[in-house]
Order: structure tokens, then sequence, then C-alpha cells
């Protein structure tokens, strides 16, 4: 019995390495590998010619407190919970919009969603600028018919930054939204209705509790990507810096390798934190 | 009946709300194709309307050369991504071995973690093995975070078989090999597919982590992004708007292919 | 009696899902050109069993051979038998020429060889013409038909059918049945068939192998079966059984007296009992006949508690004393008391199955107790 059972062991181990193994080697190489790497950057000692130098300090952590960290951090939480939340009340009633719609028509209203991901995110984000900016075309349009005399400022500003984080974002809590209502049983909602919900009962206490999967797997997908997007405060913000910025320039600008390292860290154990709680609730192969 | 009740037509609020999102969608996209026929070489004021964008992009070789590394770096990683996928997603299917929890664990990592932080990881990685900077490390990059989006939509494919169907290709006298070239990768072709077209879709549009790792090979999104924040030039527009039709363009012409290849193979 | 062929032999196979024992010593000699169902409920070991055979399960322990040969080691695709899955299983990407054809490209066959067979096979199960046809296009009966043709295309030694028309409504179902056992009769190839559904077996095979709880509790045709059952497991999973228990006193050698809580039945012929051994009665409900006076060796009385109509028949429940329902089969064109009415049972001694009651069980469960 346990010769047959070796036997079995044995022989799944060439094809196990064969078509797992490329992968999980390139996975520990190029992933686990730099994760751990970083890791070990956070606590040792800055050198602005290599980047680091290998003497253990935990001074990076401690520099973490300073009060310019602490705002820019506490800057980004709050706009990545912003945009979380302005990205959830939009998206809610076009993703139950969209789940009502034939399959035919949905299909085809899905495609429209993601069809812009095909175009670069900064060309579309310049889209808004051109729209949006001192000489763009609201300005103009309200100069033009006398309403304002001089521009009205929209462009550069924290406003615009939340405004261009939402759009970038809103695709990824429209599509788990739509997901997770679809999935909702028709009866259900018919149940609730016999049992004398009328239409708003029957959203507050069937639909939205139904849909709670999809509200958090949208929120996660909105909240850690806008934590780390650089590019988006850089093109339409005023100068404020956020932790995505702020975590580049310590790696490329300022050298201080360690204290990006540490950063890095807060980042990841933010991430850590909220899927954390998300694993409660959903799967984690619908965050892809 | 459900069916019929659930399908009432949609109400005007509705229909007014969902063309309120597309507009929100689709006008940067309107006003990026607009701005490509500007008479005037930069974005700030439109001028009147010309094609000289178009002309000129035919001739700036710097954007089109980081036009063809793109699309390049993207067929690469998107090939090897899914080859790899594929046998791991079929293997981790298939089998039961030690490592498959570790796998899968820094499988989620480019899912969940901020792109920031992959891209810096790599940048320090790549320092210390003293690597060129250039397209090498970016495909290295490019596959790392697609590979895991590539197997969770094989995966998600891999989930609903029946098992009975690659016993029944073995018990008809197929080997483990031909089962699997006969079966289980056709079989799992639209989730290949659907995996191949997200890999492509992030890597085409990859500025995060490649602006760590890109060293001299110059990317379309890294070229727009070192423009955005002063001036971007018509050309610019012209080929984001040729792109948008390309997008289009090919995707009618799938679906087109596959409504033929369905009726051809129909009855 | 002339010779017959053994075609499949099982040798004391046992089977181990981790610490689970699935399968316990199985002994069974398949004949060929028979018609043989391992019939049992859900978890008694029989699709197990049928995949030990045909590959996909190796054995824990006990030898499997297939026409003399021992299958030990040999994967699903160096064994001569084909299967017809329970969900069909057939390709969904391969239209249903390629799905029947599949078998025939692996063992390298001619294009022209292979299309003569896969057009024969199509013909036998009157699907011609659905070449070109993908299969979600098709019904669950025809779909089943190409999951035949293309297990039956390769000519296998045994074709091994687990539990296929298990999806199929019923009025399909009958018609299946029948086709599938003309088939066999036709083709002369052994056929293996998995079933839970004792009435397919019954109507269908050439013998039965009922399987309880990793066992073949019993082995014989369906009428043996059904007219003499070997424990009270059979006889209450085959038709329909009015199962009484109850005490031997052994009056004579040759005859017993069993005592139930209320009632008693005198002068059985019988001698494999001993005294005070607990014995189950068992009767099927057409043999179970009724009188409003007392009959001579039956000392069972009851009272008439329903009548169920059920169309060809009228059953009538009968309560005795201890709650326990008998059920009897009436004519509807008889005259019945009315409900209520007091009356004594009785039937025809040889109708009626004597059976030990199980001492196998208190073994299993001891068994895997220790094992657990």
């Amino acid at each position: 019995m346990n010769t047959r059972r070796q036997k079995r062991y044995q022989k799944n181990t060439i094809p196990i390495l064969s078509m797992v193994g490329p992968t999980g080697l390139w996975l520990l190489l190029f992933l686990a590998f730099p994760m751990v790497y970083v890791l070990a950057i956070s606590v040792m000692t800055k050198s602005y010619y290599h980047g680091v130098e290998w003497v253990f300090s935990l001074e990076s952590y401690k520099s973490l407190f300073q009060s310019r960290y602490l705002k820019i951090t506490w800057d980004s939480l709050v706009l990545a919970l912003k945009t979380s939340i302005i990205c959830l009340v939009a998206a809610y009633p076009f993703a139950y919009i969209l789940s009502k719609m034939r399959p035919a028509v949905k299909g085809f209203c899905l495609l429209l969603v993601m069809l812009p991901f095909w175009i670069n995110g900064l060309i579309r984000l310049d889209g808004w600028a051109n729209i949006i900016r001192d000489s763009g075309i609201i300005n103009t349009f309200l100069l033009h018919i006398g309403i304002i005399s001089k521009p009205l400022r929209m462009f550069k500003t924290d406003g615009a930054v939340l405004f261009g984080m939402v759009y970038t974002f809103l695709p990824f809590m429209i599509l788990p939204l739509q997901t997770s209502i679809s999935k909702i049983d028709p009866s259900l909602i018919e149940a609730s209705r016999d049992l004398g919900c009328n239409k708003f009962r029957t959203f507050v206490r069937v639909i939205l509790p139904l849909s709670a999967p999809g509200i958090f797997s949208g929120i996660i997908q909105v909240f850690i990507p806008s934590l780390g997007a650089f590019y988006i405060s850089d093109i339409m913000g005023s100068n404020r810096l956020l932790l995505g910025n702020l975590i580049k320039n310590l790696f490329m600008s300022e050298k201080n390798w360690p204290a990006g390292a540490a950063l890095s860290v807060l980042l990841i154990a933010f991430t850590l934190a909220a899927l954390k709680l998300y694993s409660k609730i959903g799967s984690m192969d619908d965050l892809a | 009946m459900n069916r019929k009740k659930n399908q009432k037509p949609l109400g005007m609020l509705s229909i007014s709300l969902a063309c309120l999102t597309y507009l929100f969608l689709y006008l940067p996209i309107i006003m990026i194709i607009i701005y490509s026929f500007n008479a005037k070489e930069s974005n700030l004021v439109f001028e009147g309307f010309s094609i000289q964008g178009y002309l000129t992009l035919f001739q700036n070789a710097v954007l089109l050369d980081s036009f063809w590394n793109t699309v390049k770096l993207a067929v690469v990683s998107t090939v090897i991504s899914v080859v790899l996928g594929t046998l791991a997603t079929i293997g981790m299917h298939r089998y039961r071995f030690k490592f498959k929890g570790l796998i899968n664990g820094l499988l989620y990592i480019p899912i969940v973690i901020p792109e920031l932080v992959i891209g810096i990881a790599f940048l320090v990685t790549f320092a210390l093995a003293q690597m060129q900077m250039g397209f090498v490390t970016l495909v290295i990059a490019h596959v790392t975070f697609c590979l895991p989006f590539v197997i969770v939509n094989i995966r998600a494919r891999i989930a609903g078989f029946d098992p009975a169907i690659e016993e029944a290709a073995m018990d008809l006298g197929a080997t483990k090999r031909r089962t699997l070239t006969r079966v289980t990768i056709p079989m799992l072709t639209p989730g290949i597919i659907s995996g191949a077209l997200i890999s492509i879709t992030l890597s085409l549009d990859d500025l995060v982590i490649s602006s760590f790792v890109y060293g001299r090979t110059m990317t379309f999104p890294i070229k727009v992004y070192g423009m955005v924040r002063g001036k971007i030039t018509t050309d610019v527009y012209a080929l984001s708007t040729l792109m948008i039709v390309g997008t289009i363009a090919i995707y009618a012409m799938a679906q087109f292919i596959q409504k033929h290849f369905e009726k051809a193979h129909g009855q | 009696m002339e010779e017959k062929k053994v075609m499949i032999q099982l040798k004391n196979v046992v089977k181990f899902f981790g610490r689970h024992k699935v399968v316990k010593s199985i002994n069974l000699d398949i004949y060929e050109g028979e018609f043989l169902t391992l019939l049992g409920p859900s978890g008694c070991g029989k699709t197990t069993t049928l995949r030990m055979i045909a590959g996909f399960e190796e054995a824990t322990e006990g030898e499997i051979y297939l026409d003399d040969v021992n299958m030990e080691g040999k994967p699903p695709y160096a064994r001569d038998v084909n299967t017809v899955f329970q969900n069909y299983a057939l390709f969904p990407h391969m239209n249903v020429y390629d799905n029947i054809a599949f078998g025939l490209v692996e063992k390298k066959l001619p294009r022209a060889e292979i299309r003569e067979k896969v057009l024969n096979a199509l013909e036998m199960v009157q699907l011609e013409g659905f070449e070109k046809r993908k299969p979600s296009q098709m019904s669950g009966g025809q779909k089943q038909r190409v999951a035949i043709a293309r297990a039956l295309v390769n000519n296998p030694k045994v074709l091994l059918l687990d539990e296929p028309l298990g999806a199929l409504d019923l009025k399909l179902r009958k018609q299946m049945q029948s086709e599938l056992k003309h088939l066999q009769q036709k083709l002369g190839i052994t056929f293996l068939y998995v079933t839970h559904d004792q009435e397919e077996a019954l109507t269908m095979s050439d013998r039965i192998a009922i399987m309880n709880q990793g066992r073949i509790e019993q082995l014989g045709t369906a009428q043996d079966i059904y007219e003499h059952p070997v424990s009270k497991f059979v006889a209450d999973f085959i038709g329909e059984s009015n199962i009484l228990e109850g005490y031997v006193t052994k009056t004579d050698d040759a005859t017993i007296s069993v005592r139930f809580e209320f009632g008693q039945l005198d002068g059985i012929a019988a001698s494999e009992f001993v005294d005070e051994e607990m014995i189950y009665v068992s009767v099927r409900p057409e043999h179970v006949k009724y009188s409003q006076k007392p009959v001579k060796d039956f000392h069972l009385q009851g009272i008439i508690k329903e009548y169920i109509y059920a169309g060809s028949s009228i059953r009538m429940i009968a309560e005795l004393p201890n709650s326990q329902e008998i059920i009897l089969l009436c004519h509807p064109q008889d005259t019945l008391p009315a409900t209520g009415t007091d009356i004594y049972l009785y039937w025809n001694p040889d109708k009626a199955v004597l059976l030990h009651t199980n001492e196998d069980k208190l073994y299993d469960l001891i068994e895997d107790a220790v094992l657990k």
C-alpha cells in the first residue's frame, strides 16, 4: 500500500516541476526576493552613493514620525478614502442599471466601460486638463458669454487631483459592483416585496447587504492603487506631495532608500490591513 | 417569468444617469480626438482644424520608436506570461504539492500591492544585480505583474471544468500529454485569450512600474508622462486617436470573425 | 452448461481515500458479453469500483484483471475499456464528428477508416447528419447518444457506464434503457453499468451486484434478487418490503415459530435458525393478504389506517399495535372494508423471506471506528 503511494508521488514530481516550476522560480526570483530585499533595506543605513549601506539601523522607521511624513501620509490616506467613497456613490446607481439590462446590451455597455483602458491613462487625464485648465474649454466658454471675468481656478488644485483619481479608478468600482449585483437572485427581491418592503426598504434590507462583497472588492481596488498613484497628482495637482510622490522622490532624487523602503513597508501594511478586512467578505480572485 | 419582470425597459432617469456616466468616461477621449486636429502644435489652445498633427507624427521618430517599444514589450511579456501562466494553472489545478500555498500567496502580491512598491522593489533588485536597465528589465517587470492576472483568468475557466472531460480523453486512449494539447488547452482557450487581453492592456498602459526600470528604452506612457506636465504636442493626440480607432477596428473585426466562425460551424 | 469466459476479474479489491475505506475487499467475475449492473445507494463504492476498472483510480489493495491481464499500474489510455460518463463529458470545443473520432485519432487510424467508423457509429445511435453539431447545440438525449457512440466506436472489450441516464427525464430514460439493452445484445460487448436506480437495474441487467457500504451484498439475476434477497438491506433496497423483526422459537428440527412484539407466526418450515435468534421476516406488499377472521398460524392483528390510490392499484396501510405500518396492494375493483376496521394479516409462507440479522454491520462499525 505504501509503495504504491510512493510510486504515485514520484510519478507526479516531474510533471509538477515542468508545469509549475518555471512560474514558481520566476515568482521567487522576481517577486519574493525583491519584496524581501525592500524589507531589508528599510532597516539599513542610508548612503547617498550606493543607495544603502549594510549597517543595521531603525533610523528610517524613526524618521517616519517626522511631521512632514506624517502629514503626507495622512493627506494620502484621506484622499484615497475620499476617492473610494465618491467612486462608490457614483458607481452604484450605474452598476445597478447595468445589472438590470438584457445580457446582450449589458455586454456592450460593459465593453464601453472597459474601452477607455485601451487609451493611455495619462492622455485621458490630459484630455480633462484641456477641459478644466485656465485656457480650457469651460473657462473659455464662460469668459466668452461673460459670466466670469477671469478664469476659474480648477486645474492644478487639490480638487483636480481628487477628480483625476475618481476618473481613473471609477471603472474599478463599476465592474465588481456590477458582478455582485447581477448575482442577486431576482426572486429574493420579489420575496422582499412580497413580505412588505417597498422599493427603498428592499434596497436597504436586501440589495445593499447582498452586494457587500462587490462594494468591498470595489473599495479595495480603488483605495489601494490610489495610495501609490503618483502621476495623477503630478498632472492635475498643485505642489502638494502625496505618499506615492514622496516614495518615488526618496528613491529617485533624494537617494534615501531606507526611508523610502520604510514608507513602502508602511504602504504594504495599509494594504494588508485593508485586505484582512476584505478577506472576511470576498474572494481574492475577484480582485483581479 | 422572472426574466420578463426583470427586463422591463429602463426608465428615463436610469438612461440619463447611464449617459452621464459614459459622458464622464468619454469626454476626455473626445477632447483627445478634437485636439488631434488642432492647427497649433501644442495642446493649450485650439486654433482651428488641420491634419498637420498626423503628418508630423510620421516624421517623429522618437515618438514612433517609443510606440513600437511599447507594442513589442506588450507582445513579448504577454506571450511569456501566457505560456508560464497556462502551464502553472493546469499544474496547480491537477496536482497537490507542498509549495502551492506559497505560489498562490506570491501571485496575489502584484494584484493587491500598489504598483509603486513593486516598481521600487525592481529598481533596487536590478541595481543589486547590476543589470543594465532596458528592454530586458522591462520585460521581467511586465511579466511579473501580468502573470497573476493571466493565471486568475485561466483559473476562473478551469474551475468550471467537469473533471470527467480530461478523464474521458484518457479513457479514449490519449496520454497525459495528448490530453493536455487536444483537450485541456483548447478548452481553456477563452480564459487564455481574456488573460492575454488583460495582460496586453496592463502592459501597454503601465507607467508606474516601467518608470523605475526603463533605462534608455523609452515607452509610450513614459514619453507621454514626460510631456504631460508641460505641453503635449498634437502628434501625440494624433497617435492616441489612431490607437482608439485601431482598438475599435480590431475589436469589431474579432467580433465579426467570431460570428462568422460560429455560423460556419453552427449547423 | 457452456464455459463462459471471464472478461473482468476483481480479486480482493480494496480502496482507501485517505483513511476512509470506500471499497472493502470486492471479489467479482464479469463474463464476456454479459450486462452486469452495480446497484447501490450513493456512497456505496460502486462508482469507485468502476473508476478503478477504467484506471482513474488505483486500487489500494488487490488485483483487477481485464481479459486475464493484470491492470495494475496501467493508465486509463492503455486499457481496452471505454467509459460513458454521468454528465456525458463531451469535449465542448469539438463537434460531434470530432468527439466520436477522438479515440480513433489517438489510435492513428487512416482518415478514411475513421470516417467510415464514425459514420457507422452515428448510424448506430440514430444521429445521422449531426456530425457538424457542437455539444452545446444538442439535447440531453442526443448528447448521451454521442457519448455512447464515442465509447463504442473504439470497440472496447468492456463498456463502463457510470449512471449514464441519470440526467435525463423519466420518459427519455425509459426509451434509452431499452435502446441500450438492444445495442448491447446486438454488439455482444460486455457492459458494466453503475446506477442507483433499482428499476433501471432490474429491467436491463443479466446480473446485478447489490453494493452497500463498500461490499457486494448480493450477486444474482434480477429475479433472484427480487424474490430471494439475502439481507434486510437488499430486501429493503430492491422493491418494497414489509420487514418484521422477531425472535425464533424452535418447535422441532424442521419448523420454527417467530415471535413479534405484537403477534406470532407458527409452523414455518425452516432449519437454518437457532433458538432465540433475532431474525427479519420480509414480505412484498403484493403478497400480503387480509382477512376479517383469524387465520391459522398467523397471529398478526391490525387495523386499517388508510388507503392510498395509486392508479392501477390501491395501497392499504394497516397498522400493527406497535404502530408499525404494513403495506398491502389491493385491486381497485374489490369492495374494501372501511378504515378503522380490525383485520388479520397473512401470506403464503413460500413468499416470505426469513433473514439473519446482519452481524457484519456490527463488525463494520467496529472496523470503521478503529480506523478513524
